[in-house]
């Protein structure tokens, strides 16, 4: 066991999994000589060759575009945009080709492929460095969408998403980058892609919720503790497949349901969350499931954030409404 | 020859002329009579299916299809470069190079007929399926060149788009990708003057689409798309140099689309009958059939002759095809995810119920 934070344990699996495996590749903007710019890969290329860890042109669309290729004639890259914000040249070849290519070759090209996703707010950043647009992504048919919360996660569900002959978005909460450390095994091990964790049992409601708002949500449960609420915290740690049968079995016993995310309210993972509690859950439910997740609106530039990030105070107002309901 | 032919100086690669003349003896690729011959029945082989194929359209048997016609000879001189390893990265407007990999007419049929059985290309080594996100393709070729180098392998990849797709954004990447990474990559751009409706002129204000290569410093080269010799000297010459210099290649290949965008697509709306004319001249295979006359290897009656066996087994393969597709709701969902997460297989079993409710109140 090692001590490590999230940067810690992508590290680490990367590291594992590049040992492993010649035919993984690793690349994106800054990700080789220096290490990302949150020091991610850090050391990699060192250790394994600029033919394998390197530096891509300044272009995101060509990075997700050739890794096709690299699928296709046989090697397993791991790409990185530098940010959520930063992605979206890159959408055409992944919604486009990524998704699409084993279905188009009835099977015969699998796309092997990881894109590595720093996302979310709550670090004073510019303009298209704090997006939460992971709904975009897993509505997309063909793509496997994963947030750890953890360290233990984050390096356990690597592991997994690069072993995945689908294409896998990782996304990288990177508010808590370095906010969390955890003993986590030096060994490889992996946590499956489309298994929630239920991280506390309850009685009262049920909070979904993942990556850096799981922390979010348990201090808004030290409060609701106090006043007296007894609430189930599921981290989903997989956005696409969801993991309906644990969710729907904790709404069935609390009968209530609350999703907290930092992504634009309307048609989010919350929305699903809430269509799969009514369809699922209907004739169980006390209270209506309920989303506390951002507004509508572009995320506000740092002096403004504050107003858009869901704080443990708005949770627990929620949590209270929806058990007093 | 990348010297002789600067794209800078908008010259042009011809080996022969209008009237089938060898004008450049010293490009004039060695081939032998029977050489000779199968380029010329290969590019008459893509005329007749596609002719055919066309024709299925009009009878309501295939779906929208976007014709061959005048194209020939660049497909073809590719197919004629590219060993079984190598790899083709198509756009879809190159069926020569596909037959020439391994791609069958079933596959085409299929493939236009809506199934996508068709692009699975069982019998076909290393094509990727056909790309219809103008220019997107070329960056996956970009990527093959990566990996095959990586793997020390000897495998050059063709990739094609045409004159409209330069002006994408993927264009400029995958140009760069290949450049700054030095991969042994040929891009093929088929300047047939029009993107459907738009004429050339409007895509690019560069001298050709060669010279773009010099932004990206690699080499170009300006070919008559319509001389399938010069065609295939361009193509073994870069081909050669790709793979020794390990290097990528941007070949402009000038030509005209005879034939409509595709089957949708009227052309008489944004050209004229006296532009057609011209290039009927021009056309690729009037070129060579002039050229085998001159040489006595050819004759209309041999061409008639072989035509008609060409249709007799197009007709007999689409028949065979038309007969034994079907399209299963599970082929919808089964190669969605190499292994299908179980809410999608819910969705196909939720989908089967109502199946059996609709089958059981008739």
């Amino acid at each position: 066991m090692k001590a490590m934070n999230i940067v810690n344990a992508i590290n680490d699996a990367l590291d594992i999994k590049l040992k492993e495996d010649k035919n993984i590749v690793v690349y994106g903007e800054d990700t080789g000589f220096e290490g990302g710019v949150f020091r991610v890969t850090e050391g990699l290329q060192k250790k394994y060759g600029a033919e394998r860890v390197f530096d891509s042109p300044l272009a995101e669309s060509g990075i997700a575009g050739t890794a096709v290729g690299m699928a296709v004639a046989g090697l397993r890259p791991v790409i990185e945009m530098q940010f959520c914000g930063f992605i979206y040249p890159a959408f055409n070849q992944i919604i486009s080709h990524i998704t699409r290519y084993h279905n188009r070759s009835r099977g015969r090209y699998r796309m092997p492929i990881v894109i590595r996703l720093p996302y979310g707010g709550g670090i004073n950043a510019l303009e298209h460095h704090s997006e939460s647009m992971e709904a975009i992504f897993a509505h997309i048919p063909g793509l496997k969408v994963v947030v750890p919360s953890t360290p233990h996660d984050a390096k356990g569900l690597l592991i997994s998403a690069i072993e995945s002959d689908d294409p896998v978005l990782f996304l990288e909460p990177k508010r808590i980058y370095r906010a969390i450390k955890q003993e986590v095994s030096e060994e490889k091990f992996s946590v499956p892609i489309g298994k929630a964790k239920v991280l506390s049992q309850g009685t009262d409601v049920t909070v979904v919720a993942y990556g850096a708002m799981i922390r979010e949500v348990q201090k808004a449960m030290v409060m609701a503790k106090e006043a007296g609420y007894s609430v189930e915290l599921i981290d989903l740690r997989t956005i696409y497949p969801l993991d309906k049968e644990t969710i729907t079995a904790s709404v069935k016993k609390t009968g209530r349901i609350i999703f907290v995310g930092e992504e634009p309210r309307s048609f989010g993972v919350g929305s699903e969350i809430m269509a799969l509690a009514n369809e699922e859950a209907f004739l169980h439910l006390e209270a209506p499931p309920k989303r506390v997740a951002a507004f509508d609106v572009i995320v506000p530039y740092p002096r403004g954030e504050h107003h858009y990030m869901i704080t443990p105070e708005k949770i627990f107002y929620e949590i209270e409404r929806t058990v007093k309901f | 020859m990348f010297d002789q032919f600067d794209p800078a100086d908008d010259k042009m690669l011809q080996v022969i002329d209008n009237n089938g003349k060898v004008i450049d003896k010293e490009r004039m690729p060695q081939l032998s009579d029977d050489e000779l011959l199968k380029l010329y029945r290969d590019m008459l082989f893509v005329r007749t299916l596609d002719f055919m194929i066309v024709s299925y359209q009009r009878q309501g048997r295939v779906y929208t299809y976007p014709p061959n016609y005048g194209q020939e000879a660049i497909g073809v001189a590719a197919g004629a470069v590219l060993r079984h390893d190598d790899w083709l990265v198509p756009a879809f407007r190159e069926m020569g190079a596909w037959l020439a990999k391994g791609v069958t007419m079933k596959d085409i049929f299929m493939f236009n007929m809506g199934f996508e059985d068709g692009m699975r290309f069982n019998e076909a080594n290393h094509v990727l399926p056909f790309s219809v996100p103008i220019a997107s393709q070329l960056l996956h070729a970009a990527g093959i060149g990566y990996a095959v180098k990586y793997q020390k392998k000897d495998e050059v990849t063709i990739a094609f788009v045409g004159d409209g797709g330069t002006s994408e954004g993927d264009f400029h990447e995958a140009l760069n990708f290949a450049g700054v990474w030095k991969v042994p990559v040929i891009f093929v751009v088929q300047n047939n003057q029009y993107a459907i409706s738009v004429p050339v002129k409007m895509q690019t204000a560069s001298l050709n689409m060669a010279i773009k290569s010099k932004a990206y410093g690699i080499q170009g080269l300006k070919v008559d798309g319509n001389d399938i010799f010069a065609m295939l000297a361009a193509f073994r010459y870069a081909h050669e140099y790709a793979r020794k210099e390990q290097q990528a290649v941007l070949i402009e290949a000038v030509t005209y689309r005879k034939g409509a965008h595709t089957t949708s697509d009227d052309p008489t709306k944004y050209r004229t009958a006296e532009e057609e004319k011209e290039w009927d001249r021009k056309d690729p295979l009037r070129r060579m059939k002039l050229f085998l006359e001159k040489k006595k290897l050819w004759s209309d009656a041999e061409e008639e002759r072989i035509t008609e066996e060409y249709k007799k087994e197009i007709d007999r393969q689409f028949l065979e095809t038309e007969q034994s597709v079907k399209y299963p709701l599970e082929d919808a969902f089964k190669y969605m995810y190499a292994v299908m997460p179980q809410d999608l297989r819910d969705q196909q079993i939720e989908h089967e119920k109502f199946l059996q409710w609709k089958n059981g109140r008739k």
